[in-house]
């Protein structure tokens, strides 16, 4: 993945048009028995989705997501997916403390989080946050029960 | 008539020169809630600054004031509606408690196993959930008189669904997403027929439309002070008065009773008091006095015409946008439901947002209708009567260039 894209409104339209028109993660999992699942949902929009995780070793192999959802999180969500695929939980946490506090407004670190960039004026809606971040609300939560559940090991 | 610019010197919204996303505010979610005249809120600020008492048993001239305030709000609103008396007219907190109301104080202790209750599934959530609970309560059923295509409840589908067994039947005089009226006169005959009562929410008609109760014939008629540019926290429930006799009150307490003592002794006042148990919010009482003056001041025939050109006027620009997918372009409220051609809902309430424009999208909770129009949400725009042409202009402008709707998240 290109770390530096070039954030223009156009650029930023096409990576979300882009993943909501053909989302990579979108569905549930061939064998969902390998994964966790979580759901989440919304009062004040459509979203009604699952999020799936399959870990290994420590680390995401696979994540995905399943449901109904807008724009905004559909995109937000799929993109989450392509940044936690292959990291290991701490990284993962990491990038998803970054993405959280990009659309809070507080200081962050962008290396971690590519496309997921194009939200970073979201916070400006901020009838829409939830749509930004709830899957990745949803997934923080999966990879801190499953840190947990390693660590006790 | 009026000119909706002029009145706008009346509402401190405008006045004050709100803006939304650094951008001139184009109010366009009245269906929702409405803004307030500087009359209204003189008049909650006489209570609260130089009029403050309890209402009831004052010994004092505070109080007394307090009280004929209050019957006389009780008035203006029973002439208002053309209601036979004001012992009609009970305060609530609003429609949805009203409803409430009418579900638990009648509705329960009328209602056995195997009556049916008919509604419909363009009801707001506050015209269905409380006929839910009561038939969960009651052993009743709830039904559903069956929607024509475009969404409207029709003579001839109420007679169908009526049964020996309907005793309520609960509907809305105009829909709050679809914005279409029945003729609640013409129903009333046919479930009176029935030996059914009837119903009517009206917290999307009351504030628009003329409205004579004694005419329409229903048995209860419900709405809220804030979608008719009164405060939030009032509302209105009107019943015949041989039915409110028939009702027993869900709350108790101060200002309800008639006596009560420790042997279980307890009788009620009559209606309306029956119903007011507690301190009723009078401030708020003061401003809907003046939220009634105020549009009777202005002809609600003439309220009615304006949003009924507002109406027109809507439907002809977002059809010539050509980015418009129109829900109810010939029903008669001044509401418009809409989706923005391949623009999911809330995604163009966020872009008109951004462009100052308040207009509110979803499922409007009537969550059962959705699942009828085939689109998970829709966008509502609802107008009043300082609402202009310009407001319009400004939404189909919007429309117009829909695709940019992301946009919202960039700037």
């Amino acid at each position: 993945m290109p770390t530096s894209i070039e954030l223009t409104p156009m650029t930023m339209r096409e990576i979300i048009m882009d993943h909501y028109e053909s989302p990579r993660h979108k569905g549930v999992p061939e064998k969902p028995e390998e994964y966790q699942k979580i759901h989440t949902d919304s009062v004040n929009c459509i979203d009604d989705f699952d999020v799936y995780l399959k870990t290994k070793d420590g680390k995401v192999e696979d994540a995905r997501w399943e449901g109904t959802a807008c724009t905004i999180s559909s995109a937000s969500t799929d993109i989450l997916c392509d940044r936690v695929i292959g990291d290991d939980f701490a990284h993962a946490i990491y990038t998803i403390q970054q993405f959280l506090a990009m659309i809070q407004e507080k200081p962050y670190d962008d290396a971690p989080l590519d496309e997921a960039l194009v939200f970073m004026n979201t916070g400006k809606q901020a009838a829409r946050i939830h749509c930004a971040t709830m899957g990745w609300d949803a997934m923080k939560e999966l990879l801190e029960a499953d840190e947990k559940k390693e660590g006790a090991k | 008539m009026f000119d909706p610019l002029k009145l706008r010197q009346d509402f401190p919204m405008y006045v004050n020169q709100v803006k939304m996303q650094g951008k001139p505010l184009v109010w366009l979610d009245n269906g929702s809630t409405t803004f307030k005249p500087y009359s209204v809120v003189n008049a909650m600020l006489r209570y609260d600054t130089v009029e403050t008492a309890n209402s009831h048993r004052g010994d004092y001239d505070l109080c007394y004031a307090v009280d004929q305030e209050v019957l006389a709000t009780r008035k203006a609103i029973a002439k208002w509606i053309h209601a036979t008396s004001e012992n009609e007219i009970v305060f609530t907190s609003g429609a949805t408690d009203s409803l409430n109301l009418v579900a638990y104080s009648y509705a329960m202790s009328h209602l056995k196993a195997g009556d049916e209750i008919l509604i419909d599934e363009e009801e707001h959530a506050s015209n269905f959930l409380p006929w839910l609970v009561a038939a969960r309560n009651t052993g009743a059923t709830l039904k559903f008189i069956p929607l024509t295509k475009e969404g409207r409840v029709t003579a001839e589908n109420l007679e169908k669904s009526m049964t020996s067994k309907t005793k309520i039947v609960a509907l809305a005089q105009v829909t709050n997403v679809l914005g279409y009226r029945i003729p609640v006169k013409e129903f009333a005959s046919i479930i009176h027929r029935y030996g059914a009562i009837f119903v009517v929410d009206g917290a999307q008609s009351v504030p628009h439309i003329a409205i004579d109760v004694q005419d329409m014939d229903c048995d209860f008629l419900a709405w809220s002070g804030h979608k008719m540019l009164g405060p939030t926290g009032i509302g209105v429930l009107y019943g015949k008065y041989s039915l409110l006799e028939e009702c027993s009150p869900f709350r108790t307490g101060g200002g309800m009773n008639n006596k009560f003592n420790k042997e279980g002794l307890f009788t009620l006042l009559p209606p309306p008091a029956r119903f007011e148990a507690g301190t009723m919010p009078l401030a708020q009482i003061y401003g809907l006095h003046a939220a009634v003056n105020y549009l009777s001041q202005l002809g609600m025939d003439n309220v009615q015409a304006h949003e009924t050109e507002l109406k027109h006027y809507a439907v002809e620009k977002l059809e010539a946008t050509d980015n418009a997918i129109l829900y109810n372009a010939d029903s008669e409220a001044g509401i418009v439901a809409f989706n923005i051609k391949g623009v999911f809902a809330q995604d163009a309430a966020t872009f008109l947002n951004s462009r100052g424009i308040a207009c509110r999208s979803g499922q409007h909770c009537a969550k059962a209708l959705n699942e009828f129009l085939g689109t998970p949400a829709t966008v509502r725009a609802s107008f009043y009567v300082y609402t202009t042409k310009e407001d319009i202009d400004a939404l189909a402008d919007a429309v117009l260039h829909g695709k940019e709707f992301l946009d919202a998240y960039f700037n």
